[in-house]
C-alpha cells in the first residue's frame, strides 16, 4: 500500500485557560489518501476544528507526530509551516476571508503572492482557476459586489490556485443558504472527482453526505470512522 | 524558499490600499508628521538665510570692525549728542595704528556731503577724507584705475576715488579715470573706481561714496579755517586682525585713547566704541533664537507624528486581524506581515514627509515674501527632513508590524 498523504498517530492538543489544562483532542491516530473526500464530524467542543487545525498546519500539537505526504510536520517552526500552508494546503472557510476591496483576481492571487510566484504569472493562474469555478465573468468585482455563494467560489479558486495536495474545508456552506450549499458541495464534489483530497468539517449530514467517509468525533476522540455509502445519492440532488 | 520577504512592489501596493481605504484617518495621522518636516524646512531655510544675511554684511563691512566716534560735549548740565565735540583727531587713529598691537588698520575720516558735477552731469553724494587704510579695513578693492599715493595724503592731493553709483550717475558707462569731477566746486581728478559693495544692514547704498585724502578733504573741500587748522575727525575705523581678542583691543584701544586725551579716572570717556560686529551679531543670536523655537516645534510635532502613527497602526493591526490570520493561512511568513506593516507606516510618514516638504518650501517662500526675512532652502535640509520622516516612520512603526507579526494565525483567523 502506498504512503498515506495524512497520517496521524496519537495526535494531542491541550488548551491552557489559566490554570486549568482543558485536553481538545485526546490521541487521534488515522490516516488519510489522496484523493479522498472526508467529512469531519462532531458536535461543538468535540475537538472536530482542533483537529482541522492541526491539519492545516495553523497550530501546533502538544502531542503525538503528523505527517504530511511523508513529511513529519509537528516538528517544523512557524516559517516553514507556512511554508507547508502556502505550497500543499488550500483552505475554505465559513465566513469566505476575502480581503475587502480587493477584486476576486487578486484575492485568488493572493497565495501565489507570498509563494512568490513571479508577478507574470500569478493573473494568468488565478484566472485560470476563477474560470474553472465558473466566476469569469466577474474577475473584477469585489467581494462587496458578490453573492455569497460567488464569494465562496471565489474562495475555493482562492485555495486551488497553489495547486495544492489538500483542500480543508471548515464549515463551507455554514454561511449560505441552502440551494446554494448544495451547489458549493457539488463544486467540492467535482473537485474531488478531478482528483483533489478534500477534507471537511461540519456538523450538518446533509452536508457529510457529499464525502466518501465520515468520521466523527466526540471528546477529543475519533468515535466513528467509516465509509459513506449515501455519497451517490447525494451527488444525484 | 527565499528569505526576503515578497515582492516590495506588492507590499507597497497593499500599503497603499491600506492607505487609501482610511483616507481621513491616514490623513489626520500625517498632520504631525506633516507639521514637524514643514518646520523643520522653515528653521533650516530662516536660519540659513540669517546666517548668510549676517555673513554677507559681515562681508560689506569688513569683519572684525571697531567705529570709533567722536565723543558728547557736557555744557552746563545739557549733554549734547554722538559728535557734538570734535574730540577725536587724525593723530588718534595713527597712535591707534602704531601703538595697539591687536589693530591691522585704522583709518580716520572725515564726513561730508555735497555735490558733484561731471560734464553736463551732477550728482549729490557723501565723500569721506580718508587714508589708504580705510579700504584695507572696509577689505574694499579699487577695480579700475589706482589708490591714493602717500604724497597725495601728505600733499592734499586733489584726486578722488568713486564709488560704482556715483560712476554711473556721472559717466554712465564710460571710464571715469583721469577725469575731472567738481566736489564742492573743487576740481579733483578721479584716480580709481571702487569694487560693488551693494546695501548695508540699513539698506543704504554704499556705492553712492567717494573717498579723497583726508587732508584734500580737510583743506580744499570742507575749507572752513577752523576745520584747516584743526586735526579732528569723525570717526575712526579700525580693523583688528584676524584671531586677535575683540574685547581686548577694544580695552586697549580704550586706554590708549584715555591716555592721549588725557582724561582722569572717573572722568566719563570723550569718545564713543563701536564693536560693528557684535551688533550684527546680536541679530544672528536673535535669529538662531528664533531657529532654536521652530526647532523645539519641529521637534515636538514629529514625536507626536510618530506616536499618531504607532496608534493608527496599532488600531490597524486590531481592526485587520482576521486579515492578518488569512494571510498567515495562506502562506505569509511572519517577516511577511512584519515588512507589510513597516512598510504601511513609512508609507505614511514619508507622504507626510513629501506633503510637509512642499509646505515647508512654500512657507519659507512665504516668509521671504511677506516678512521680508532672507530664507535660504538647502536641498540638505529637505534630504534631512525626508529621512528624518523616514526614519520615524520605522521607529515607531516597528512596534505594532512586530505586534502584528506575532500572531498566531489560528488566533487571527478565529477573531472577532
Amino acid at each position: 500500500m502506498s504512503e498515506p498523504l495524512i497520517r496521524v498517530e496519537g495526535l494531542a492538543k491541550d488548551y491552557v485557560m489559566g490554570s486549568n489544562v482543558v485536553p481538545a483532542l485526546r490521541g487521534v491516530t488515522l490516516d488519510i489518501a489522496a484523493g479522498e473526500f472526508v467529512a469531519v464530524m462532531g458536535p461543538s467542543g468535540s475537538g472536530k476544528s482542533t483537529f482541522m487545525n492541526l491539519l492545516g498546519c495553523l497550530d501546533h500539537p502538544s502531542g503525538g507526530s503528523y505527517w504530511f505526504g511523508g513529511q513529519e510536520v509537528s516538528a517544523l517552526s512557524g516559517d516553514e509551516l507556512a511554508a507547508v500552508r502556502n505550497r500543499k494546503l488550500g483552505f475554505v472557510f465559513q465566513h469566505f476571508n476575502l480581503l475587502a476591496r480587493t477584486s476576486a483576481l487578486d484575492n485568488v492571487a493572493l497565495p501565489l503572492l507570498y509563494g512568490h510566484v513571479p508577478a507574470a504569472e500569478r493573473h494568468p493562474r488565478a484566472e485560470r482557476r476563477l474560470l474553472q469555478i465558473g466566476l469569469g465573468e466577474r474577475m473584477d468585482h469585489h467581494p462587496s459586489q458578490l453573492s455569497g455563494g460567488q464569494q465562496q467560489r471565489v474562495a475555493i479558486a482562492r485555495a486551488l490556485v497553489n495547486d495544492p495536495q489538500l483542500v480543508l474545508a471548515d464549515e463551507p456552506t455554514g454561511a449560505l443558504d441552502s440551494r446554494t450549499s448544495v451547489e458549493i458541495m457539488a463544486l467540492l464534489q467535482q473537485l474531488n472527482r478531478e482528483g483533489i483530497t478534500i477534507v471537511l468539517v461540519t456538523h450538518e449530514h446533509d452536508v457529510a453526505d457529499f464525502a466518501g467517509r465520515i468520521i466523527s468525533f466526540r471528546d477529543g476522540q475519533v468515535i466513528e470512522d467509516r465509509p459513506n455509502a449515501a455519497k451517490d445519492a447525494a451527488a444525484a440532488l | 524558499m527565499g528569505g526576503w520577504p515578497v515582492n516590495f512592489a506588492a507590499t507597497l501596493r497593499i500599503a497603499l490600499l491600506a492607505l487609501r481605504i482610511n483616507k481621513l484617518r491616514s490623513a489626520l495621522t500625517m498632520l504631525g508628521i506633516i507639521i514637524g518636516v514643514a518646520a523643520v524646512i522653515v528653521m533650516i531655510a530662516v536660519g540659513n538665510g540669517a546666517q548668510a544675511r549676517v555673513e554677507d554684511q559681515i562681508r560689506s563691512l569688513g569683519s572684525n570692525i571697531i567705529m570709533v566716534l567722536s565723543g558728547s560735549m557736557t555744557s552746563g548740565g545739557a549733554r549734547g549728542g554722538s559728535g557734538s565735540q570734535p574730540t577725536i583727531t587724525e593723530d588718534d587713529a595713527y597712535a591707534l595704528n602704531r601703538e595697539v598691537d591687536e589693530i591691522q588698520a585704522a583709518a580716520p575720516s572725515l564726513r561730508g556731503t555735497g555735490q558733484v558735477v561731471a560734464g553736463n552731469a551732477n550728482w549729490s553724494t557723501v565723500f569721506y577724507g580718508t587714508s589708504p587704510e580705510y579700504l584695507e579695513v572696509r577689505e574694499w578693492a579699487v577695480v579700475e584705475g589706482r589708490s591714493f599715493e602717500q604724497a597725495e595724503i601728505n600733499g592734499a592731493g586733489k584726486v578722488v576715488l568713486l564709488g560704482q553709483t556715483v560712476v554711473k550717475n556721472l559717466f554712465g558707462d564710460a571710464s571715469p579715470i583721469d577725469q575731472v569731477v567738481r566736489v564742492r566746486k573743487v576740481p579733483l581728478t578721479v584716480v580709481g573706481v571702487l569694487d560693488r559693495k551693494g546695501q548695508n544692514m540699513m539698506g543704504q547704498d554704499q556705492d553712492d561714496i567717494i573717498l579723497m585724502p583726508i587732508s584734500t578733504a580737510r583743506k580744499r573741500v570742507l575749507g572752513s579755517a577752523q576745520q584747516a587748522k584743526s586735526r579732528s575727525v569723525g570717526s575712526i575705523m579700525v580693523k583688528v586682525k584676524d584671531g586677535a581678542n575683540m574685547t581686548e583691543a577694544e580695552a586697549r584701544m580704550r586706554e590708549l585713547l584715555r591716555q592721549r586725551h588725557r582724561l582722569q579716572n572717573g572722568q566719563d570717556d570723550d569718545f564713543y566704541v563701536r564693536n560693528l560686529s557684535e551688533i550684527l551679531q546680536a541679530q544672528e543670536a536673535s535669529s538662531k533664537v528664533m531657529s532654536l523655537l521652530l526647532a523645539a516645534v519641529a521637534s515636538v510635532s514629529l514625536l507626536v507624528g510618530g506616536i499618531g502613527i504607532m496608534n493608527i497602526m496599532l488600531v490597524s493591526v486590531t481592526e485587520r486581524t482576521r486579515e492578518i490570520g488569512l494571510r498567515m493561512a495562506v502562506g505569509a511568513r511572519s517577516r511577511d506581515i512584519l515588512t507589510q506593516f513597516l512598510v504601511e507606516a513609512v508609507t505614511l510618514s514619508l507622504i507626510g514627509g513629501a506633503i510637509g516638504i512642499l509646505l515647508g518650501v512654500g512657507g519659507a517662500t512665504a516668509i521671504a515674501e511677506l516678512a521680508g526675512w532672507r530664507t535660504e532652502l538647502s536641498g540638505g535640509s529637505i534630504v534631512l527632513a525626508a529621512g528624518f520622516a523616514g526614519a520615524i516612520g520605522i521607529f515607531f512603526g516597528y512596534y505594532p508590524a512586530k505586534k502584528a507579526s506575532r500572531l498566531l494565525p489560528i488566533e487571527a483567523l478565529r477573531y472577532e
